[in-house]
């Protein structure tokens, strides 16, 4: 018995989320000064992916082809460098994904596990609400899945039509013990991907696809991570605060821009993650402009920019000249060749933002 | 089984000698060449060609070979087609040119394991493993005492004690006795009528009290229903509501010793109404990939809250999915507490030793309600409850067995039973006057560190509380 309780707790010590990272987490914890290479946002994320699974032995990624690279080639190369035991295939069935992973991170490993569509991963919604977000808390933290990490790639890309194009982040900020985060470009996509694998929560990382080949930046190649649940101010104005997230703020950086022609000073915020998110460098920065407007992709009605704007109107309701403006999808199934209709576009924004500093 | 699938193989090659040589001649066709190498093919083959309803050829998990894709047939021919194969991506199949499609179900159904008759009566055969008396003795011991545990939580609840309990009443032996084939190393992933596995693994009385109570002892800090019991130190995850969720972090669990090379498997309970989720699916399908050391245990007790099983599935039951997703699987009598054993400690073997997957259907009865806030009576005949109860019930079979071998008194037995319900009655007690989780438990363990929303959350309660105490319960200390 005695061995027996020994076992027991070298077994329940490693249950602890490995922490092969943890001494160098907080030199980590900032994006490098400008420099590095020239990588397109699926780069940026193979990166953080070889770096997740060389820094930590105990890390693994699966998911629906996988192991080839993936259809988006994400993770090209990883399988022939870490082995198909750490890199690799799944059936194609998003419960089994996601609730393998939580087992996987319940034993004190780092599960990266990729649904291939943000569009598909309402299979496994039980599994991220009823087991994942839950796991801490209802064991009173005797057990968590703290290391799992599900990859998603989310958002319009000109083409997708129903199934290939949805943001469904509005769902899972509606789950305590969860983390949403989403990138704008591949700096924060290296930076934050990392932060998310070992963080010591279930994480929802959803890549804006359309940026995978678009968006293009110097990505400093060492091993850096970017704070969750704090907001980006990435455009300084006085007029109006603008909020958005993922692939959404390359449009509203456009409408900044035009609506600065027009003598308007724009004040773009990137929130970066959705739940916890960081209310108080929006709040601050609306107490500065007294006007908030919030773009995203998906539909507008019960969408995270009402949380924002009910939040910001408790807050700064004194403060406040103007309504909050949302310009969101339609709350339409996402359209196909309807596209350019639904999509919260430059114009939409720009005109919002003149109605609303005109109010 | 095996012989179904070697008569089959002589009548698959005597087909073949008779057509060898023009199907020679089509050259662009793979398939078996001549009768000069039988023996060859009786034992290559049987693993390759589908003997529907028979398991034997079918039973082995391993993968299909395929062999290159240029070797594959264009042509089509009218002359026989029974022994022509073609590598389709899966592996090599033969064709046949009888059309026949394989029977909804087997012939005969799937039978059950099991060891002890009615009356404690060991079968021939049965392969009882030799279990020791004091393993026997502490079996039975555990069963007993998981029976004065329901009956006593049961009264609590209908005492309006506790809110809510769940009975194991007719099913103690498959808690039981599988917790006795297993180690401690073994990851336990329970629904939530498995707690005499908690128990068999060293969960006090006062502990599982402490739950149910939902007191500052309880480990779950009070924030879920009783049962909800879970136990780091024991390797028992805790219990959630939802049906079937459990399974597929199993598998996970799972993959994570078989990477460490542990000498341990991870176990999953689940119903027969947990069969029908996607999760059962998803949990075998990804066990049989991935080659996860896990053992599924499917309480097959007749009822889904009100649905009997015939409104649940029409498989022969549960045992027989696992050969579709290529996991072994066997059909034991849940109420024979020493079948319940050696099956599930070969299955861990298995499991273990061949680094695979293996699904057990255990063969019961749900005896108690579903829950206290069930009355079975309203859709089963309360005689049908009876007859289980009384005829059928494990705990009394495995004392008949031990009685039989003299390891077992009346006076063993009332002094037990009395011993237990004391013990309970005290535990109770003590978990009553211990005072509920304080209220900072409501926003920990949300995730690591509480965040802001949380802390500006439980700021704006604390007020709330101030201004309107009778609002709140008063043993919850502030």
């Amino acid at each position: 018995m005695a061995s027996a309780l020994r076992r027991l707790g070298s077994a329940a010590a490693r249950r602890g989320l490995s922490t092969a990272c943890e001494d160098t987490k907080k030199s980590l914890f900032q994006l490098p000064q400008a420099g590095g290479k020239s990588s397109n946002l699926c780069s940026a994320i193979n990166q953080a992916l070889h770096i997740a699974l060389e820094s930590d032995p105990r890390s693994y990624l699966f998911g629906e082809d996988v192991s080839f690279g993936g259809v988006f080639r994400c993770t090209t190369g990883l399988a022939d460098r870490y082995g198909k035991s750490r890199v690799f295939n799944t059936p194609l069935c998003e419960q089994g994904i996601v609730g393998f992973g939580i087992g996987l991170a319940a034993m004190g490993n780092r599960a990266i596990a990729e649904i291939q569509f943000a569009d598909y991963i309402f299979p496994a919604f039980d599994q991220i609400v009823n087991e994942a977000s839950k796991f801490r808390y209802r064991s009173g933290n005797q057990f968590n899945c703290g290391g799992l990490t599900i990859r998603a790639p989310y958002g319009a890309v000109g083409h997708g039509g129903h199934y290939h194009s949805q943001s469904p982040e509005a769902f899972f900020c509606h789950v305590p013990g969860i983390k949403v985060v989403i990138p704008r470009s591949p700096r924060q996509a290296k930076g934050l991907l990392l932060s998310c694998i070992r963080d010591p929560n279930p994480v929802v990382f959803f890549e804006p696809k359309w940026l995978y080949r678009q968006a293009i930046e110097e990505v400093p190649e060492e091993d850096y991570m970017l704070p969750l649940s704090e907001a980006e101010v990435i455009r300084e104005g006085s007029d109006i605060t603008v909020v958005g997230w993922g692939a959404q703020l390359s449009i509203m950086e456009q409408a900044c821009a035009g609506a600065e022609k027009e003598g308007i000073s724009c004040e773009l915020i990137d929130l970066k993650t959705l739940i916890p998110w960081d209310k108080e460098t929006v709040e601050a920065s609306v107490r500065k402009t007294g006007r908030l407007l919030i773009s995203h992709e998906a539909p507008v009605t019960g969408g995270f920019g009402a949380e924002i704007s009910a939040s910001i109107v408790e807050r700064c309701f004194l403060r406040l000249e103007a309504p909050v403006a949302r310009i969101c999808g339609l709350d339409t199934p996402f359209p196909l060749v309807f596209e350019p209709f639904y999509m919260p576009t430059k114009n939409k924004i720009l005109d919002a933002i003149k109605a609303t500093v005109n109010y | 089984m095996a012989g179904l699938g070697m008569r089959k193989s002589r009548n698959f090659i005597n087909r073949i000698i008779s057509s060898s040589q023009i199907h020679q001649s089509l050259g662009v066709l793979e398939h078996i060449h001549s009768a000069s190498s039988h023996r060859t093919h009786l034992s290559k083959f049987p693993t390759k060609i589908p003997t529907w309803g028979g398991p034997a050829a079918l039973s082995s998990s391993r993968r299909f070979e395929s062999t290159e894709a240029e070797k594959q047939a264009e042509c089509m021919t009218d002359i026989g087609d029974d022994n022509q194969m073609l590598d389709f991506p899966g592996g090599r199949i033969a064709f046949t040119s009888s059309m026949r499609f394989i029977p909804e179900s087997p012939e005969e159904r799937i039978r059950c394991y099991r060891v002890i008759d009615e009356e404690g009566r060991p079968l021939m055969d049965s392969g009882l493993t030799k279990i020791s008396e004091e393993v026997a003795v502490k079996m039975y011991t555990g069963m007993v005492t998981l029976q004065v545990l329901d009956t006593v939580f049961y009264e609590a609840q209908r005492q309006g004690r506790i809110s809510f309990y769940v009975t194991t009443i007719g099913e103690e032996a498959i808690n039981i006795a599988s917790a006795a084939a297993l180690t401690m190393d073994d990851l336990v992933f329970p629904q939530y009528r498995e707690p005499g596995v908690l128990l068999w693994r060293g969960f006090t009385l006062q502990e599982f009290a402490n739950q149910c109570f939902g007191n500052k002892a309880d480990y779950g800090k009070g924030r879920q229903m009783p049962i909800h019991y879970g136990s780091n130190k024991l390797n028992y995850f805790t219990v959630s509501s939802t049906i079937a969720t459990q399974l597929p972090p199993a598998v996970g669990a799972a993959y994570s010793l078989k990477m460490d090379k542990q000498d341990a498997c991870a176990v999953t309970y689940f119903g027969d109404g947990g069969s029908s989720e996607g999760d059962f699916h998803a949990a075998l399908n990804f066990a049989a990939v991935m080659e996860a050391p896990v053992i599924f245990i499917c309480r097959n007790n007749g009822w889904a809250i009100s649905t009997p099983t015939s409104d649940q599935f029409r498989s022969d039951g549960v045992a027989i999915r696992g050969q579709a997703y290529g996991v072994k699987s066997i059909r034991v009598d849940g109420n024979d507490a020493l079948a319940m054993y050696n099956t599930v400690r070969a299955a861990r073997e298995m499991a273990i030793g061949e680094q695979k997957p293996v699904l057990i259907e255990a063969m019961t009865y749900r005896v108690g309600h579903h829950s206290t806030s069930d009355d079975s009576t309203k859709y089963r005949p309360a005689n049908e409850i009876e007859w289980w109860r009384m005829q059928k019930d494990p705990v009394n079979r495995l004392r008949k067995w031990i009685e039989r071998n003299g390891w077992w008194s009346s006076e063993a037995e009332s002094e037990l039973r009395i011993d237990v319900r004391k013990q309970l009655l005290d535990a109770i007690q003590v978990a009553e006057r211990v005072e509920k989780p304080p209220i900072a438990d409501l926003f920990t363990d949300v995730y690591d560190v509480p965040p802001s929303n949380l802390r500006e959350q439980e700021k704006l309660l604390r007020e709330t509380i101030e201004r309107h105490p009778r609002d709140y319960p008063e043993d919850v200390p502030l």
